[in-house]
């Protein structure tokens, strides 16, 4: 197998693996503004999981345990944002941002209290992480010429939540698209008055979203310190939570593109590792500094070329008031 | 005469020195955690006391140095070399203080710089993985791209290559940025690229970072090394060795020598003939570091000390200082 071929396979596992948490949190953030709600406190809520996520998982030496009480720390989070921007009609982005900065000091101190570790959690090991999944008949694929490697490196190996995540894109699209309640969740976002006179209260369905919500983010959270990683660090969302909402943006607020959208940022991630002090034929070695540039440039250069019209839901971050 | 003799034990115990940490925070289980060991090395053969601070932002820096000195601390060490400026700034202010600076060098009549050669450790280090390694491909990560980094960087390849000239090497540095310091999965991933393109050992120099590293090394049944503190616990049987920095003894060494009125301000250079660094052998990776590379390691460490062998320092052009 030429190396060229094995490099690509090994940045498509890397994109996978990158793209997991950016998946889960811009869907996350896809319902919540659908349903009219502005989400930028996506980070805070993953990084909450992530932490909540770590420590029930040290404690109880389940990861199964772990991911469901971060999802529970998310949700809460979720709905705390919820009722300042549905009941209370507070400003979305002011308390998107209060749920950043507090978890982002929270989360260490409480992992201080509890472990001694810095602000970290302890290591987790075996059943309290989520282990990589091998496919069946690797052995045996894997030796098949072009397709095998392609199976044994990027479609196998993956944690059960990289799986997840990827189920999750089809699965937004067909609630949204295919469902009732997608109809009526589309609707709260464009035109919330339409929903209410049609007799569905507009409120129950920007709760319901903000649950997938913090769900979905909840997910993302556990994965980063119970997949990816194997233990809490502070501050370890490292931005992950705004380059969702930047895909979901750029996915122009639909699941598929979404999705693209983050694999393609996985992908310039990964490539950027890659390139580093690589001799390219003609330009000779890329400093560090221009390859950790590039996610960035690329994103610019897309958003400023070619996304087209974005069209952002109506009622998106506009609380609404029954008459 | 008796009064005045049992009036020195009583001013000994009065003397307080205080340990500011940098944003890795105390229990890293890296390079600030070794500060702490040292402080309560202190401690403990003295019998004193000490105070420490944990500052949360750069900002704090100054702010927590010109408190200290404010309240009349008897030594102030500062461990990281984001102290260069604000201890520079506070010193000045208190020319009557004592200050102690670790890894970074200011020019003042009342402060004391400690520096390591990392190159030096770095070197041996590298000959251990060239030792080691069965593909002949060994890597380094670092964190945040700074001249301290390249330091650990270069001192590597050159150990590396001293053992293996034809060795093969990827290096890759996780940011630019501080948050450098903080992304584990990044590390991780990093990592996991090298692993697959072939390298069976990877030096970190990245903070907490490292320990996405380690992680990985473990997962790919793959070796890591360790940096700053001794790292070999964490996942046994998968960090070959660590890079020791005895920020440990120099901080110890400092606030003795304070207490015993032997305190001297001006640059202190620690290199492997002052056992500032070192290599980690203990029970954890004591089968790997087989007798024969025991002895070439010796032999290498020898040559180091006596000069025939210069280990190239790459912040020697960056700081001008030629150390």
């Amino acid at each position: 197998m030429s190396e060229f071929y094995l490099d690509i396979l090994i940045l498509l596992d890397s994109t996978l693996r990158l793209a997991t948490p950016l998946v889960l949190a811009a869907l996350a953030g896809l319902y919540a503004e659908r349903s009219g709600i502005v989400d930028i406190g996506l980070e805070g809520k993953m990084l909450g999981s992530a932490f909540a996520a770590a420590a029930a998982a040290a404690v109880t030496g389940s990861a199964w345990l772990g991911l469901l009480t971060g999802i529970g720390a998310s949700v809460v989070l979720a709905l705390l944002h919820g009722w300042v921007s549905i009941h209370q009609r507070g400003n979305q982005i002011v308390s998107g941002t209060a749920i950043n900065i507090t978890v982002a000091g929270l989360a260490p101190t409480l992992a201080n209290h509890w472990f001694h570790l810095n602000g970290q959690t302890p290591l987790l090991d075996g059943p309290a992480r989520f282990q990589v999944i091998t496919w069946p008949w690797v052995e045996t694929i894997g030796a098949v010429p072009v397709i095998g490697p392609l199976y044994a490196e990027v479609i196998s190996g993956h944690s059960a939540i990289t799986y997840l995540a990827l189920f999750t894109v089809p699965l937004a699209a067909w609630v949204l698209y295919r469902t009732r309640f997608g109809l009526r969740l589309r609707a709260a976002g464009e035109n919330p008055e339409a929903v209410d006179t049609a007799g569905i209260s507009v409120y129950a369905l920007r709760y319901k979203a903000m649950i997938i919500n913090g769900v979905l983010c909840g997910i993302a959270g556990a994965s980063l310190s119970t997949a990816l990683g194997a233990a809490f660090v502070r501050d370890m969302s490292a931005g992950k939570g705004f380059l969702a909402l930047a895909a979901m943006i750029f996915g122009n607020w639909k699941p598929v593109p979404t999705l693209m959208a983050c694999l393609l940022f996985g992908f310039v991630d990964a490539l950027q590792g890659r390139l580093q002090g690589v001799d390219l034929p003609l330009i000779g070695e890329i400093p560090f500094q221009f390859t950790i540039m590039l996610p960035y440039i690329f994103t610019v250069v897309i958003l400023a070329g070619f996304v087209g019209r974005i069209q952002a839901p109506r009622a998106s971050g506009i609380p609404y008031e029954k008459e | 005469m008796a009064a005045l003799l049992s009036l020195a034990p009583a001013l000994a115990d009065d003397f307080k020195p205080v340990v500011i940490y940098d944003l890795g925070g105390k229990f890293d289980r890296s390079f600030n955690e070794a500060a702490y060991r040292g402080a309560e090395m202190y401690a403990k053969e003295t019998g004193g006391t000490y105070r420490d601070f944990e500052p949360s932002n750069e900002a704090q820096f100054e702010q927590a140095l010109r408190r200290f000195a404010r309240r009349k601390a008897d030594l102030i060490v500062a461990v990281g070399i984001s102290y260069a400026v604000p201890m520079r700034n506070v010193a000045r202010e208190f020319p009557d203080q004592m200050f102690t600076v670790i890894d970074a060098i200011v020019e003042a009549p009342n402060v004391q710089s400690i520096v390591f050669k990392e190159h030096e450790g770095s070197f041996l280090v590298g000959m251990i993985a060239a030792m080691a390694t069965k593909s002949g491909t060994v890597g380094f990560i670092g964190g945040m791209d700074i001249p301290l980094i390249r330091r650990f960087a270069v001192g590597y390849e050159e150990g590396a290559r001293y053992v293996r000239p034809d060795i093969r090497l990827f290096k890759n540095m996780v940011g630019t940025t501080g948050s450098a310091w903080n992304d584990p999965i990044k590390g991780a991933e990093l990592a996991n690229s090298q692993y697959a393109r072939g390298a069976d050992v990877i030096f970190s120099a990245a903070g907490p970072t490292g320990l996405g590293v380690i992680q990985a090394a473990a997962d790919a049944g793959k070796f890591a090394i360790g940096v700053d503190s001794n790292q070999n616990h964490i996942r046994p049987g998968h960090v070959l060795t660590s890079m020791l920095k005895r920020v440990d003894l120099a901080v110890a060494r400092s606030m003795k020598a304070a207490r015993n009125g032997t305190w001297e301000p001006g640059l202190t250079v620690l290199g492997l003939k002052e056992s500032g660094v070192d290599y980690a052998v203990d029970e954890y990776n004591r089968a790997f570091i087989t007798e024969a590379m025991t002895a070439r390691l010796e032999e290498a460490r020898a040559k180091i000390i006596s000069g025939e062998i210069i280990v190239t320092d790459a912040m020697a052009d960056a700081t001008g200082t030629g150390r």
